[in-house]
């Protein structure tokens, strides 16, 4: 790794580390029960939308009709977004006149975009006209990310409440969440993506005749308004096929490192809100310190695979070596201006944070350089992971924790002042087991179907590889994919399509079960014998419970698939 | 129940507007106030007819060009209504057949240049449509665009220099040349 690769990724983690705070103190000023200078600036836009949609804002749900009400709200998106794709072509706002999309292919695109997936079986600039892409896609990232927020307020407000039968208002957080959180700081990053290049317009395709007298068909469409909120919901679904990687969607430098802070500042700051809401700051930033921990170390395992280039290419008169006039290594799949290190550093972020964009082909990276998104998505998506949802895996993650550590020296497990009996232990323990389950069974499932293993493009293990990273990231809600698969096949779209639901919503039903019996609770004061858990200690034992459930299911599966592949790469097959 | 469904109902098409119409059309609005020629596509023109976008790659096939960097797109190469990557894998024989043919392509166009090939003028790009390419790379192919048009090899490296972008803010991403902006100075010069 050259001393530029480190120095990237170190400004980027300085950048952000520094707008944690900010950023924290902002949404838990957002989500606080009293009105502050926050919420009274947009009080009257909420009042209007509570009382045009029936909503009493000072109703406080209990946990049950805080789960319905996401679900039935969620649901309506699914359907919303799978009728505009149907109907599209009798609908305005599309130029190139595309048809409806395919059944199959609608209702995995509906449900992967309500459930912060974003997976995408389709390629965009050939099949979604500008009105499914602004009015159904760019909607959902919205109420998908306000969803994951929500669903984190209440499991919060499960800890830091005592005696309480009730987890807030399902309406509110969300509208609160799009609101102060999700639309301000879209707008500003869709201005910035602009400013370097990303085409925000509404005119169809242009055609222009090239140098050597080719043609060309020039994309454009309302691309910066969904790519901001793609990258801030941690959706990760491009307006262009090749996501981020396309230069109208990521044309500078610049402009990439404001879509990669984009990606993980709200899971980021919601670490710091977490420890202000519970009334202590310390939790907030342990769990971030853990986060970091497992970050880290992968990024430059990546980072270095792939600076080591391909060992494919040696025999060859290429010269792969990095120096000040290339950035050399595996560049198969990557674009020039992002090189070695911010394709890498890119392809960290996206995975440990369930966003699923991609600025370079993950399908061509190194053996062990595909391993780290592999892995880093099987952990659970909880290192940084989705808005909302990657803090509330982290904490189930916390709870399991701190149960084993309540078995190693014999006492009852507290956590945040909270007993963690047995009900809280088995939502966790589902919250942490459904996304494992999936990924190891419909794995399986995809490999022994002939319409599953039809689609694979590359041969042997790299094949492999591409089917259980695409049910990875269904199962994980991370959208990403190794583009080699055909996956806009019924088999595949019915497949990952179930992945997606059953990832998302019964895991979210799941936490804000313990929630409700959580916020119900009384507090236990803290004693001489109550584990802390704001300390190096309890930090390394989360990071270790992570890494164990990552590693114990999933090492069979990566041994035959990177693993073998890094092998027979190294020995020259 | 019914209650609920109605307020998600409404919910949600109150939000839909807002974040689906309102959000877009003012974003829209205020990015073709602020930058124009940026949002609606970087649009270059030559002669005054559109002859593509600073940021999208085209294809050169001819000696006097730099070429850009390999594209999978499909039917052609650099096709932007159809962005891809060639997705192959590392160990995938097809990756390395690929990178010889493209290494005996650059070897013909240029007898007697024996210097390893940059690797970006072997590897296809990610989105089948990079307009850029290293400096490496680009100072590989100096020697037989100069041979092909009668120039003196010091003026063209003085013109990839003078398209030469460095990492910007001195350190983000890398240094990179624009093959297209690159080609019409060439052009312009009139050789």
């Amino acid at each position: 790794m050259t001393a530029n690769d480190f120095l990237q990724i170190g400004l980027f983690l300085a950048v952000l580390l520094a707008l944690v705070k900010p950023a924290g103190q902002y949404m838990a000023l957002v989500f606080a029960d009293e009105p502050n200078r926050v919420t009274r600036a947009g009080a009257g836009t909420e009042r209007l939308l509570y009382r045009l949609a029936g909503i009493r804002a000072d109703e406080d749900m209990g946990w049950k009709r805080y789960a319905i009400a996401m679900l039935v709200f969620n649901v309506a998106g699914i359907a919303a977004v799978y009728l505009l794709q149907r109907t599209q072509q009798w609908l305005p706002l599309n130029p190139q006149h595309f048809g409806a999309v395919s059944p199959d292919s609608a209702m995995n695109t509906a449900i992967s975009f309500a459930s912060n997936t974003n997976w995408q079986g389709y390629a965009g600039e050939s099949t979604m006209s500008y009105l499914t892409q602004a009015l159904g896609l760019a909607v959902q990232n919205f109420l998908s990310a306000a969803t994951g927020i929500a669903v984190l307020i209440a499991v919060v407000r499960g800890f830091a409440r005592r005696g309480a039968s009730a987890v807030g208002n399902f309406w509110v957080d969300m509208t609160r969440a799009t609101l102060y959180v999700l639309l301000p700081l879209s707008f500003i990053i869709a201005l910035l993506l602009v400013s370097q290049g990303v085409v925000q317009n509404l005119v169809p395709y242009l055609d222009a005749t090239t140098l050597e007298h080719g043609k060309q068909s020039l994309p454009m469409g309302p691309a910066a308004s969904q790519i901001a909120i793609k990258m801030l919901g941690t959706n990760g679904g491009g307006f262009f096929n090749v996501n981020s990687a396309h230069p109208f969607e990521n044309p500078t430098p610049f402009s990439n490192f404001i879509e990669m802070l984009a990606i993980f500042i709200i899971p980021a700051a919601l670490c710091y809100t977490f420890g202000s809401m519970v009334g202590d700051r310390r939790q907030g930033w342990a769990i971030l310190a853990t986060m970091l921990l497992l970050f880290v170390p992968l990024t430059i395992g990546l980072v270095a695979a792939e600076q080591a280039g391909n060992p494919a290419f040696h025999g060859l008169a290429v010269d792969a070596q990095a120096s000040a006039l290339q950035a050399g290594g595996n560049m198969e799949g990557k674009e020039t201006r992002f090189g070695i290190a911010t394709s890498g550093l890119f392809a960290a972020i996206t995975t440990a944070a369930s966003c699923g964009a991609v600025n370079a082909m993950h399908d061509s990276l190194t053996p062990l350089g595909g391993l780290v998104p592999m892995w880093l998505m099987q952990l659970g998506e909880v290192v940084f992971g989705g808005v909302g949802s990657g803090l509330y895996g982290m904490l189930a993650f916390a709870v399991v924790a701190v149960f084993i550590a309540g078995l190693m020296v014999g006492r009852t497990p507290e956590y945040l002042g909270k007993k963690i009996e047995a009900h809280e232990m088995k939502m966790a323990s589902l919250a942490v087991l459904i996304p494992c389950a999936l990924v190891v069974v419909c794995t399986a499932i995809a490999v022994v179907a002939p319409a599953g293993y039809a689609g694979v493009a590359n041969p042997g293990a790299h094949g492999f590889s591409e089917m259980l990273y695409a049910v990875t990231s269904a199962a994980n809600n991370n959208g990403s994919a190794f583009g080699g698969l055909s996956a806009n096949t019924p088999f595949w779209n019915v497949l990952l399509g179930i992945c997606m639901f059953l990832a998302r919503f019964p895991l979210a039903i799941a936490m804000l079960a313990m929630a409700g019996s959580l916020a119900a609770k009384r507090a236990v004061p803290v004693t001489a014998g109550t584990l802390p858990t704001h300390t190096p200690l309890f930090v390394t034992l989360l990071a270790c419970v992570v890494i164990v459930v990552g590693a114990l299911t999933f090492l069979p599966a990566l041994a035959l698939g990177p693993i073998v592949e890094q092998l027979m790469s190294a020995t020259g097959h | 129940m019914s209650r609920l469904i109605r307020q998600a109902v409404v919910l949600f098409l109150l939000l839909t507007a807002v974040t689906g119409v309102l959000y877009p059309l003012a974003a829209t609005g205020v990015a073709q106030v602020l930058f124009p020629a940026a949002a609606n596509g970087s649009l270059v023109k030559k002669d005054g007819v559109l002859a593509g976008s600073s940021l999208i790659g085209q294809s050169f096939t001819q000696p006097g060009y730099f070429w850009s960097r390999p594209s999978a797109t499909s039917p052609g190469p650099n096709n932007p209504a159809a962005s891809s990557g060639s997705n192959l894998g590392p160990t995938n024989p097809a990756l390395t057949d690929a990178a010889k043919q493209r290494i005996d392509a650059l070897r013909k166009a240029d007898p007697g240049n024996d210097a390893p090939v940059p690797v970006e003028l072997v590897a296809a790009s990610g989105s089948g449509l990079d307009p850029e390419i290293s400096p490496a790379a680009a100072r590989y192919q100096v020697k037989r665009v100069a041979r092909a048009r009668g120039m003196d090899v010091a003026k063209v490296e003085a013109l990839v220099d003078a398209h030469t972008k460095g990492r910007q803010l001195g350190v983000l991403g890398e240094p990179r040349v624009n093959v297209l902006e690159l080609n019409m100075a060439l052009d312009a010069t009139g050789r």
